[in-house]
């Protein structure tokens, strides 16, 4: 075979740095923003609304359209296709068309020469309307049956006779908050338009083809005359999946309308009062279980919020329930799972989508056991694994799905024998016996997390690489580069195929005119499906630079070796580049396209039964807190990680997933708290809707200790070199912090104290934990 | 004052600016006007760091260099001085010409400490002050200091804090500073800035005198010092500020003394510069310096803007008054002194007059019997508003409550004292039994409010909280009271 060379030095395995690193920290990466516009560019604001619930007696714009600078002002009349950004469900209103279904709902844009002077017009409309009564809760829709999409039950076994017959059996609830994305880069498009009625889009997303898509149904328009395009973005999180839509289609119907470029950049208290996060949920859970925490039956109530229209919370509460599992066989179990339509943000993905809240469940569940029975959390979790042993029935999920690839006993033991548990855990009890004030907890939790889209249509992608003839390579494909190293990993697949030094091969910028019909840059398949599809594209170009070699010598293509920037072959070693000139005088095609599906998996929606995943992803992580029982204020003092990432491609991009995915989780858990207004005339209105009143984890939340590890793992299944996906599992790492947290207040309460901890583990949370559940 | 042009160094040599709102940001101009987009814009509050930029100021023939958020900075303020973006640093030491990159900014990328990379420059320019101003490594809690001010949401700062020792590992580079204090000298030489445009005025005296016959003349101008809180009303309100008086060029404002009058910190001294002072007077401080805002906050704003200001949830304030602080008023030529929790009359209401000016604060020498804390509660380390902020100054002379001064923020419209408690305690035995009880009065002498960062209930009981910790720091067993000091063995 053609095969490359390994030695030396293979692209793949290698820890190379982010290929904009040098352009990060100059200054020189651009963002849409950034890109230099064209004369007569201009800027868009949005006008919004100031009520969670109502209808629009009057709008009255006039001041708005005379307002200085103001070129045009558009409402939901004046899109000229469909007034809808929905990806899934036509419910998603890009202008609000008489309703008012949350409060920040966009009700009109404006166009004007400056950002300034566009959001300086939008703030002078003037809104009647009649109030509406206002849903604001995930519990709130659920009494008032209100749903974006009727409730869903998944269930084995007969769980309400194994409750029943149970030794032991527990009731809980607990709330868990949502998560503002807060990507540095907030949303974005710039939508030029070209001739003959066609539009190219700059827009910060992780999904151009769908917003492609979307643009082009708001024009009314067909796909093919609109180009959508993005380099990078700054930050992604699943917040630009689908919610670029409605800024992107902003822009493109005021600059069609205008006949002008048209810049929509929304200024940060905008984008986090419009866009939606990641939902909250309202669990509750009633199960049996053995005396050893073994888990016989379980009921679980999974009710979130998903805001006022669909948007992608079908397939976040689907995930949610093929996660409720975690890293445990559930026996008998029902899963109802609720999607209530509220008055608020249409929430939407992100990292995990949906699946980190499922998992959260079963974890309080599970060190409720614990503390119920006066285990270690830690033995619990064992007990309940999955099993290991490829016999056992104890190894297929609720789902129909056999867990063929289980991994979480070794790597837990190795974590927990690395970091020293046990050792750790009487001192942490030593300590909290003589220290009445601060409190320590530590915890320990598994995470396993399936890798796929579960609607198994998007498990595809395509790539198209060019070789140009001096010999270098310029690489377009489906996904989007969002800080998570896509491009520098499909750098290195294509650097290793080729043979070639990396510096030999450039990504383009991801555009819907190179690569059609592109999935979303989500659930962490990014570089399963665009690695697998740009090697096939680099397979076929070698074979047929290998087979002209080969003619050319006489000898068999298999001998022809593609390493260290030469051709060779026995008798026989040349560059790259002077072989790729000569086999261009040839006339041999040096591009190629590649395509790649996931083969194996398969599920039915209607059932929620198959294989969703074509393999799960493990880790674990071990967290050391301490917490001040007068005020609740709290400290992560060490985690210990490890994490799976199979045989990793890039070991220093895969350290930086898991390390920001999970403090990124651990500031969901803890600090990150969205606050909307619970009553009065500004119901419903998001009061922390800017980093001043909403705090991710900042520099000195980074643990003083913070040991990472990669678990030695080849994937079983034929991944993209064998590695496997990282971009979500690291988040769920932090139910170590949270459960760490609970380990704390219980110490503080007492032996046999189930501590009533809602997330985010704020310190007014854990004061309120500490006081029996309120203050 | 003649009317001129607002010029500072940029880019290697004197900018002018003559036709831009004197309220454009740094930011504005450098994305929009000079189209330097290297310098990104997060958050548009001073929240973020990813409009991070530094700014180099001669002092006393010196040339001092801090980072400051451009997204807040009004571009008049950079009158006289000196400004750096991340597009500088190629420059320096001729770095650009041979490829390379500056120090820190290697260390960044050899450390994999960029993800998104929308970040990265703010990180990049907070490093570059910590370099310039630091010829040896910082230790860690410096790193994170200076980094207080920078969110990133992608590498969790892991690699970012791993990159500074990097970075002083590669052979040191600098500012030509001699070069940069030869261009700011003939700034200097101009006369004070007084900047029109658009119809608004923009004064910069730089003088107590002009500034107080300015400020009599315009009693209705809004006083400019830092911006830090004003810069939101422009950027987040879109209001129109009218005519400015900028405090920040009048030298004699920026005056720390400490003499047998206690300490004396100039209104115009930076938060950065007077948190240095009130801790080296009461090294009680250090935690809430800290944990003031950011170090890019601290930089720009001022200690006199804080108080000025008059939030609630200042967190300089509880501190000052149970120090027993004055502020000093000017006037005309008129200066008078008030005992600072006199100075706060209602919401956002002052005793300050009209074409008054804040001078200062006076801060007596403490008794050597008095121990003070001050302490603030927020969700997040760095850079939080408080929930609750709270101070105790109290003496006890044989084993008994001699005196006692408690102030908090956060628990009522204006910073307030806790006068029942304090007379509650004052005359009992400093005992758990006393501090159990005074802990009730406290808990209930305000009423506070529930809104996103805490709860009225949380409030009262943390405030309550706060005081058996000062019990507890008295020596109750050794046991440890302060999370920030645990031990964490690797």
């Amino acid at each position: 075979m053609n095969a490359p060379n390994r030695n030396p030095p293979p692209a793949v395995g290698a820890g190379l740095p982010h290929e904009s690193a040098h352009l990060h920290v100059t200054g020189r990466a651009t963002y849409v923003d950034d890109i230099p516009v064209p004369a007569g560019t201009l800027h868009a604001a949005l006008g919004l609304s100031n009520i969670a619930h109502g209808r629009i007696k009057r709008l009255d714009l006039s001041a708005v359209r005379t307002a200085p600078g103001v070129r045009a002002v558009i409402t939901a009349d004046d899109i000229p296709g469909e007034n809808d950004c929905g990806p899934v469900k036509h419910d998603d209103p890009i202008l609000c068309d008489g309703e008012i279904l949350f409060h920040g709902q966009p009700l009109f844009a404006v166009a004007a020469d400056s950002h300034e002077l566009a959001r300086k017009a939008a703030r002078l409309a003037r809104v009647e309307v009649t109030p509406l009564p206002a849903l604001l809760s995930a519990e709130a829709a659920a009494e008032a049956e209100s749903w974006v999409l009727p409730p869903v039950e998944v269930s084995r076994g007969d769980a309400v006779a194994a409750l029943e017959t149970a030794p032991h059996r527990l009731r809980g609830e607990v709330e868990l908050g949502g998560q503002e994305h807060f990507y540095l880069e907030g949303q974005i498009a710039c939508a030029i338009p070209l001739e003959d009625e066609t539009m190219r889009v700059l827009t910060s997303t992780q999904h151009p083809t769908e917003m492609q898509h979307m643009v082009a149904r708001a024009l009314g328009w067909r796909v093919h005359q609109v180009t959508a395009e993005c380099r990078r973005m700054g930050g992604g999180f699943g917040g630009k999946e689908s919610q670029s839509a409605q800024i992107a289609c902003v822009a493109a119907v005021l600059a069609q309308r205008c006949g002008r470029p048209v810049k929509l950049r929304l200024d940060r208290d905008d984008d986090m009062c419009i866009t939606g996060k990641r939902h909250d949920f309202h669990i509750e859970y009633d199960v049996g279980f053995e005396d050893a925490g073994r888990i016989a039956g379980l009921k679980l109530l999974l009710a979130s919020r998903c805001g006022f229209s669909a948007d992608l919370s079908g397939p976040v509460n689907d995930r949610a329930i093929f996660h409720a599992d975690n890293a445990y066989y559930l026996d008998a179990v029902s899963i109802l799972s609720l999607r209530g339509r509220t008055h608020t943000v249409s929430n939407t993905a992100f990292r995990g989508f949906g699946g980190p809240q499922g998992m959260f469940a079963i974890e309080t569940v599970i060190d409720d056991i614990a503390r119920h029975l006066g285990l270690d959390p830690l033995a619990v979790r064992q007990a309940n694994f999955y099993s290991d042993s490829a016999g056992s029935e104890r190894n297929v999920t609720h789902y129909g799905m056999k867990v063929e690839d289980n991994i979480i006993h070794p790597l837990v033991a190795q974590l927990a024998a690395d970091a020293h548990y046990a050792e750790r855990r009487a001192a942490i009890d030593a300590f909290n016996a003589s220290s009445p004030l601060l409190k320590k907890g530590l915890a320990l939790t598994p995470v396993k997390f399936g890798i796929s889209f579960t609607a198994t249509f998007y498990n595809q992608a395509g790539a198209l690489v060019h070789v140009y003839n001096d010999g270098t390579v310029l690489v377009s494909h489906g996904g989007t580069e969002m800080g998570q190293g896509l491009y520098t990993k499909i750098r290195q697949i294509v650097a290793e195929e080729l043979g070639l030094p990396i510096e030999d091969v450039r990504l383009s910028s991801t555009d819907t005119s190179r690569v059609p019909n592109t999935s979303a840059t989500a659930a962490s398949s990014g570089t399963d499906l665009n690695g697998k599809a740009a090697q096939a594209a680099c397979q076929a170009i070698r074979r047929r630079i290998a087979g002209f070699v080969a003619e050319r010598l006489g000898v068999s293509d298999e001998v022809v070796i593609f390493a260290a920037g030469m051709v060779s072959a026995p008798g026989f070693d040349a560059t790259f580049a002077d072989v790729v000139a000569d086999a261009y005088r040839a006339r041999v095609q040096l591009w190629d396209a590649g395509f790649y599906k996931t083969p194996k998996i398969h599920y039915d929606p209607v059932t929620m039964q198959g294989r969703p995943f074509y393999y799960f992803s493990y880790g674990a992580a071990l967290a050391e807190v301490a917490i001040d029982t007068l005020t609740g204020e709290n400290r992560v003092l060490r985690v210990d990680i490890l994490h799976d990432v199979g045989r990793s491609i890039n070991p220093a991009i895969d350290i930086g997933q898991i390390e920001g995915g999970f403090i990124q989780g651990m500031g969901w858990l803890t600090t990150e708290e969205l606050v909307y207004q619970p009553d009065g005339p500004q119901a419903g209105r998001l009061a922390t809707h800017a980093p001043s009143t909403y705090k991710i984890p900042a520099v000195s939340d980074l643990p003083p200790v913070f040991n990472v590890r990669l678990f030695d793992n080849a994937n079983v299944e034929d991944s993209i070199h064998r590695s496997k996906a990282v971009g979500e599992p690291p988040l769920m790492l932090a139910f170590s912090v949270f459960f760490a947290l609970r380990d704390a207040v219980a110490a503080a309460l007492g032996p046999g104290a189930r501590p009533q901890l809602d997330a985010p583990a704020t310190p007014e949370a854990i004061l309120r934990a500490l006081h029996g559940g309120r203050l | 004052m003649s009317e001129r042009s607002i010029q500072f160094y940029f880019r290697g040599e004197i900018r002018q600016i003559a036709d831009a709102p004197p309220t454009r940001t740094v930011l504005q101009f450098l994305r929009e006007d000079a189209h330097a987009t290297g310098t990104k814009e997060g958050c548009a509050e001073g929240d973020c760091g990813a409009c991070t930029v530094v700014l180099g100021e001669s002092i006393g023939g010196e040339l001092q260099l801090r980072a400051v958020n451009a997204c807040i900075q009004f571009l008049p303020t950079l009158d006289g001085k000196a400004l750096f973006t991340v597009e500088d640093l190629a420059g320096i030491n001729g770095l650009g010409i041979t490829g390379l990159l500056h120090p820190v900014q290697q260390a960044l990328v050899d450390a994999h400490a960029s993800q998104c990379g929308f970040c990265t420059p703010g990180f990049a320019m907070s490093l570059f002050a910590l370099y310039e101003n630091n010829p040896e490594c910082p230790d860690k809690a410096a790193v994170c200091d200076a980094l207080s001010g920078n969110l990133c949401r992608c590498t969790g700062y892991r690699p970012i804090v791993d990159a500074v020792p990097a970075a002083y590992e590669q052979a040191r580079v600098g500012l030509d500073r001699p070069e940069i204090l030869a261009a700011l000298a003939p700034l200097a030489a101009l006369p004070p800035l007084d900047y029109r445009a658009t119809g608004q005025r923009f004064l910069a005296p730089r003088n107590l005198a002009e500034l107080a016959d300015a400020r009599l003349a315009a009693p209705d101008a809004r006083l400019l010092a830092g911006g830090t809180d004003v810069g939101l009303w422009v950027t987040k309100q879109l209001r129109e500020l009218g005519d400015l008086i900028y405090v920040g060029a009048v030298t004699e404002l920026k005056t720390i003394r400490i003499d047998t009058d206690g300490l004396y910190i100039g209104a115009g001294a930076s938060l950065t510069d007077a948190f240095d002072a009130l801790t080296g007077f009461e090294p009680a401080w250090t935690e809430l310096a800290r944990r003031f805002a950011s170090t890019p906050v601290r930089n720009a704003g001022t200690l006199g803007g804080n108080v000025a200001n008059g939030s609630p949830i200042g967190d300089s304030m509880p501190g000052l008054i149970a120090m027993g602080a004055q502020i000093v008023l000017q006037r005309g030529e008129r200066v008078r002194r008030l005992a600072l929790e006199d100075f706060y009359l209602a919401y956002q209401k002052t005793a300050l007059e009209a074409g008054e000016f804040v001078l200062g604060l006076q801060i007596p020498p403490q008794p050597a019997e008095r121990r003070f804390r001050t302490w603030k509660i927020a969700k997040r380390i760095d850079q939080d508003i408080s929930a609750v902020c709270g101070a105790f100054a109290l003496s006890v002379m044989d084993g008994v409550v001699d005196e006692a001064r408690i102030a908090f923020g956060g628990m009522a419209a204006t910073p307030l004292r806790a006068r029942a408690t304090e007379k509650f305690l004052v005359g009992k035995l400093w005992s758990q039994t006393t501090v159990a009880a005074a802990a009730d009065v406290l808990a209930h002498e305000y009423t506070p409010l529930d809104d996103m960062r805490a709860s009225a209930a949380y409030r009262r009981q943390t405030a309550a909280g706060l005081l058996q910790r000062l019990w507890l720091e008295d020596g109750a067993g050794g046991a440890p009271t302060r999370l920030s000091e645990l031990e964490v063995l690797p």
